[in-house]
């Protein structure tokens, strides 16, 4: 995303300008956008005109359009993003007031405008939105690391694109395939039918152009980590090379980048496992879900060892808080984005508060995870935060609160 | 026909209600109204010429098909008393054909007078008038048996329908009405010879239908009809629900003690109270109220005859309009009576059990109409509807067992196996040569034995294991289905599959230097948790490789001490452990004692023995159905489509029709293989090859559920297990195992920790769960599978068991 103006004041009003340059900054401004900010961008309105006659006739214009954030939508699969609101500002064509959804594009630039957020209008541009403006806009250029993964078990794959902020399950490959029986040969041939699926689909995914011009074109090609349990991944290199070298040599070019790691199953979530084996960790240039990853497992690993000293759940962790468990000297706060895309501006202010008191108050570290990773899902798991604590906690008393 | 299905059911429910309603209270304008109607209709009836005299209920009968027309009604009337006095003097000569055709015919309860006197009456329209409702009990279950309503049908005999059936529902009334007309007079006549009765017998009437009750009442008409008179309130809205309000208001005052009208089983009681004083007034036992009442045939279902009667409620009740959904495609009426007979008696000849299916079939065959809402065939398998437990019984079978053979990678399971199976001649001298010689070309000599159970190319180009392989060899006493498991971690899951077949387990064990240390930290551990977490109560610890440490005896002393100390931890009887000392590369121990001079320390039995002391298990043959699927295949060009597992519970046969879950989808059985052999049947415990029919393969996956429509599975997403932890849970994602079925789940909740002993809770909402303690929690999955308690499942996470257990 590149940032076009910055004008954010020190009392949390203020706008800023972006151009989304690729399909992840959606992900951002889904992010970045909360209700009740104001949102200026281009849109498609289809306006319908009256004639004094009474006949109707309608065209499609595009407009400038102010909303006021109501509500997002997020398609994960296509990365877009639908943002619906009343619109503010009177165009010829538009009353304020209007409802209006906007579609935002990219390369098409957008002012997204925060109140102060002392007032109850939007939150403001507060600490953990000034930090995801910052992340948003990663001026260090070493974003492009992106992988594709194929987690497969015979007759099971999921192939997934790993970005920066998120992994995508782009398709799931269910095959039937028969077990081994005496004097039977189904079960080779329908592993084999399983493999050309897999790498057609996966060839899909990465337009991948398999005509043979395409060979001397070098356009970058993303790592493909092949992970299952046992032989299958290794056979189904074997497979690809077995194509590239007969039916299609274009392939040839995709064989170097191809990675064969060991996972548990074919479940997504087993992707955990293979972003933490050591070869991958060596080939992904950022190590952004790698440095996430691990922080889950050291906070399972804390959880299991010393377990008064971790926490997690939203009670227990604002009641570690309080009691000032997350502070210096090793207090983290493992916190989803997910809970700052809270619909209710008091539940986002309550997640944004607690932040804010660990970094500034407590000095604790905070790190916040992106849902749509594997790491981020795992922290769903415990209720969207987690806390390592400086010192152990008994939160018996949380409990008995609760029930 | 849908439409009308959904008129069924509605009018079912409300012909309840309107039941009651009437019964307790009535409007009193109406009843006024009908008052005098009714003196209205009598005094022009006496007034006319010839004067005639009717019944009450007549009257009121004909009031309220002529909307309270006076003057129609008594047209009506009069038309039918002239009838009526003509066919009178037919009767006498046609009685005792009846009672011949009757015995002649037992599966039928003709009411005896009907099918005999009227057979040129018998018309399709009359016959199919009835069917709508027959089918919804058809289509709704396969265990609603709508069988006996044939009967009726042949016995309603009258002038043909000539509406065409497809009209507005008025339009069918006018025209159910006119037909009536024709009807009504042959009928009265018929009855009143055979079925005179007192009005005691008119409790009978609730189930019978409306034409039936005006047989019995023309019949009783010239004694009771005084008496009855005072009885008369009857509604006479021309609304179309009022016909249901008539229908408590007919029935005479010994019904009405029986108040709980909805009460179905209360109107049988009485009914069956009743019936005797009729029996030596008529001729036979009202046949047809016996088979109203005739539970003893399906005794077995309380729910067939409870919609049976209230078929039959329905049907008195809505008489007329029930010609209206009928499309007249379906066979001529005689061909349905003679259909209708012979079905009947090829179905008396069969077990009680089996009645549902037949009787289906022949619904099916009566109207293709009917079949969209049956169960459709489209490739037909005769059921021979055995009745599997008795066949089972009588059948003089070996014992059947499974066992599983579990260890850790490379302990030589597949060896000793095959070893097993070579030294038994279950695997032919020729086969072992030439594997040998594979074995050898590819440098791999001593997997020889191994391939008899890895048949894979991959299982045999890596020299291990992948997945389950099952094979059978016999004994004197008992077939056992060896479920040779992989042994590598990768491949747990397949393991699982195998261990979820079996009855008892053979841990295999490598003995030497080295090996046995890592196994037992290995695979040796987990899977001799995961056998005893799935249930397996029994294990035999085959100590391979012996010939490695040149049987030393301390060796064995030393593997024996502390294979028992971790499988007794692990929750196995010390009785149910045994130690064998073998070689399966050799063969020593297995089926024969070793010669090796070094083992003659040892005094226990051959593998072989040990398998054979072991007790058989006892299988829930008379649960539902359930099996999962361990494997979808093309079994030949025959069976295009054929699905293996073992059957946990039930028992099933060729022609079944089973419900597949959690596609929900229903297959025919076309054939079935008992451990390899053609059968007809197969029951809980055996493995079974199903050869299906009707049924797209994509609907079937292995760890699917087998079942019964009559007692299908649910399919849930989230369910509460009760574990022993082997590891730190955490609420985190998990692998779902049972048997076959792998689903990825997470745990969502950890409710509690639990007593290991009592069961009681220790501690609500744990953080964490330690290793070893028995807890509570809530898996979620992310698709609906099928899973019902008691199911032992087993929860994976990153490769590794963390726990094991039972959903609650």
């Amino acid at each position: 995303m590149r940032l076009v103006k910055n004008k954010i004041e020190y009392d949390g009003a203020g706008s800023v300008t972006l151009i989304p340059e690729e399909p992840e900054d959606m992900w951002h401004a889904y992010n970045l956008i909360v209700p009740g900010d104001l949102l200026y961008a281009t849109a498609i309105r289809r306006v319908t005109t009256i004639g004094t006659t009474g006949s109707t006739s309608s065209s499609r214009v595009r407009l400038t359009l102010e909303i006021r954030v109501k509500k997002l939508d997020f398609d994960p699969q296509n990365s877009q993003l639908h943002v619906s609101g009343q619109i503010m500002n009177e165009t010829p064509h538009t009353k304020i007031g209007q409802h209006h959804t906007l579609d935002l594009e990219l390369n098409r630039q957008f002012t997204l405008e925060k109140g102060s957020g002392l007032d109850n209008e939007g939150s403001g541009w507060d600490s953990v939105a000034v930090e995801a403006l910052k992340d948003a806009v990663d001026e260090g250029g070493n974003r492009r690391a992106e992988a594709v993964a194929v987690i497969m078990q015979e007759g099971l794959a999921h192939i997934c694109f790993i970005g920066q902020h998120r992994t995508i399950l782009k398709q799931k490959i269910e095959m039937s395939v028969p077990r081994k029986r005496v004097g039977g040969s189904d079960h080779d041939k329908t592993m084999t039918k399983f493999y050309q699926t897999t790498l057609d689909t996966l060839l899909r995914h990465l337009e991948f152009n398999t005509s043979a011009t395409s060979m001397s074109t070098s356009d970058p090609v993303r790592p493909v980590l092949l992970a299952s349990p046992g032989f299958t991944a290794t056979s189904f290199q074997k497979h690809i090379q077995s194509v590239a070298n007969t039916s299609t040599p274009a392939l040839k070019c995709l064989l170097p980048s191809i990675v064969v790691v060991h996972s548990a199953s074919g479940y997504l979530h087993s992707l955990t496992e293979v972003l933490q084996s050591p070869t991958v960790k060596a080939l992904l240039s950022d190590t952004k879900h790698a440095r996430e990853t691990k922080l889950m497992d050291d906070f399972n690993e804390q959880l299991r060892k010393e377990t008064n000293k971790a926490t997690y759940g939203p009670r227990e962790v604002e009641y570690a808080v309080e009691q000032g468990a997350v502070g210096r000297g090793g207090g983290v706060l493992i916190i989803s984005n997910r809970l700052f895309r809270a619909q209710d501006v008091a539940e986002r202010k309550r997640w944004v508060t607690l932040v804010d008191r660990v970094r500034d108050v407590e000095g604790g570290e905070v790190r916040v995870l992106s849902s749509e990773h594997e790491s981020g899902r795992r922290l769903d798991g415990f209720g969207g935060i987690a806390a390592l604590l400086t010192f152990p906690i008994n939160d018996e008393d949380v409990g008995e609160d609760s029930d | 026909m849908s439409r009308h299905r959904v008129k069924a059911v509605s009018y079912d429910e409300g012909d309840y209600d309107e039941y009651d309603d009437g019964y307790d209270s009535q409007d009193p304008e109406e009843k006024e109204f009908l008052e005098e109607c009714i003196r209205q209709v009598h005094s022009q009836l006496a007034a006319g010429i010839p004067s005639v005299s009717a019944s009450r209920e007549e009257v009121q009968e004909a009031l309220w098909h002529y909307y309270n027309d006076v003057e129609k009604s008594v047209n009506y009337l009069r038309g039918k008393k002239a009838k009526e006095a003509e066919t009178k003097k037919k009767k006498p000569a046609t009685v005792p054909t009846v009672k011949a055709k009757e015995i002649t015919v037992p599966g039928y309860l003709f009411p005896p007078a009907a099918i005999s006197l009227q057979p040129a009456h018998f018309s399709a329209s009359d016959f199919f008038r009835d069917s709508p409702w027959l089918n919804i009990p058809a289509h709704r279950k396969a265990d609603i048996v709508v069988e006996p309503l044939y009967p009726r049908l042949g016995l309603l005999g009258g002038a043909p329908e000539s509406a065409g059936g497809k009209m507005s529902k008025l339009a069918a009334l006018a025209a159910a009405r006119k037909k009536r007309e024709g009807d009504k007079a042959p009928t009265p006549s018929s009855a009143t010879g055979d079925n005179t009765q007192p009005s005691v017998g008119d409790s009978k009437e609730s189930s019978m239908s409306l034409r039936e009750r005006l047989v019995t009442r023309r019949a009783k008409q010239p004694d009771s009809s005084p008496s009855l008179r005072g009885l008369g309130k009857q509604p006479s809205s021309g609304q179309p629900v009022s016909p249901k309000k008539s229908s408590p208001e007919s029935t005479p005052p010994v019904l009405s003690p029986a108040t709980g009208l909805k009460d179905i089983a209360n109107i049988e009681h009485t009914e069956l109270k009743e019936e005797p004083p009729t029996v030596d007034i008529r001729a036979s036992p009202s046949t047809f109220a016996v088979t109203i009442v005739g539970s003893d045939t399906r005794s077995k279902m309380t729910e067939p005859s409870h919609l049976y009667t209230n078929t039959l409620e329905l049907i008195k009740i809505y008489g007329q309009d029930l010609a209206e959904p009928f499309d007249f495609a379906g066979p001529s009426p005689d061909d349905v009576v003679f259909n209708a007979q012979s079905s009947a008696k090829g179905f008396k000849s069969k077990q009680a059990a089996s009645k549902p299916q037949g009787d289906k079939k022949d619904q099916s065959g009566l109207a293709g109409d009917m079949g969209n809402l049956s169960v459709i065939e489209k490739v037909n398998v005769k059921s021979k509807n055995l009745d599997v437990l008795s066949e089972y019984k009588k059948a003089k079978r070996k014992n059947a067992m499974n066992f599983v053979v579990i260890g850790h990678v490379d302990a030589g399971k597949s060896t000793l196996m095959g070893r097993l199976l070579a030294d038994l001649e279950a695997v032919d001298q020729r086969t072992l040569d030439k594997y040998r010689r594979e074995a050898e070309k590819i440098g791999k000599g001593s997997f020889a034995l191994a391939w008899v159970l890895d048949q894979g190319s991959e299982e045999r180009a890596r020299g291990v294991t992948i997945d389950i392989a099952t094979s059978k060899f016999e004994t004197e006493n008992t077939v056992f289905t060896i479920v040779d498991s992989p042994g590598h971690r990768d491949f747990v899951p397949n393991m699982i599959a195998g261990a979820s077949q079996a009855d008892f387990a053979v841990l295999v064990i490598d003995s030497s230097i080295g090996n046995y240390e890592s196994g037992l930290k290995g695979q040796t551990k987990e899977h001799a948790l995961l056998v005893r977490s799935m249930g397996v109560q029994k294990i035999i610890v085959a100590v391979n490789k012996m010939d490695m440490v040149q049987w030393d005896k301390d060796r064995f002393e030393e593997i024996e001490q502390q294979v028992s100390a971790f499988l007794t931890t692990a929750g196995f009887q010390a009785k149910n452990i045994s130690f064998v000392p073998c070689s399966g590369i050799s063969g020593d121990n297995i089926t024969r004692r070793s010669e090796d001079p070094n083992v003659s320390w040892y005094a226990g039995g051959t593998l072989v023995q040990e398998l054979e002391a072991t007790e058989p298990y006892s299988h829930a043959l008379d649960k539902p159905l359930r099996m999962t699927i361990g494997d979808v295949f093309r079994g030949s060009i025959q069976h295009p489509l054929s699905i293996s597992g073992r059957i946990d519970a039930g028992s099933l046969q060729i022609g079944d029709q089973i419900y597949t879950m959690p596609s929900g989808e229903t297959a025919t059985i076309r054939s079935l293989e008992v451990d390899g052999e053609l059968n007809e049947w197969a029951v809980a415990g055996q493995n079974v090859v199903l050869n299906l029919a009707n049924i797209d393969p994509i609907h079937l996956r292995s760890g699917d559920v087998v079942c019964h429509a009559s007692a299908p599975i649910t399919n849930i997403s989230s369910f509460t297990c009760k574990v022993l932890a082997f590891d730190h849970l955490l609420p985190s994602m998990v692998d779902v195992h049972r048997g076959r079925l792998h689903v990825p789940g997470r745990i969502s909740r950890l409710v509690a920790t639990l007593d290991k002993g009592s069961g009681n809770v220790l501690k609500k909402k744990p953080k964490i769960v330690p290793p070893g303690a028995v807890a509570r929690v809530v898996v979620e999955m992310d698709h609906a599978v099928p899973l019902e308690a008691p199911t032992r499942i087993v929860l994976r996470a990153g490769g590794d068991t963390i726990a094991a257990g039972l959903l609650e």
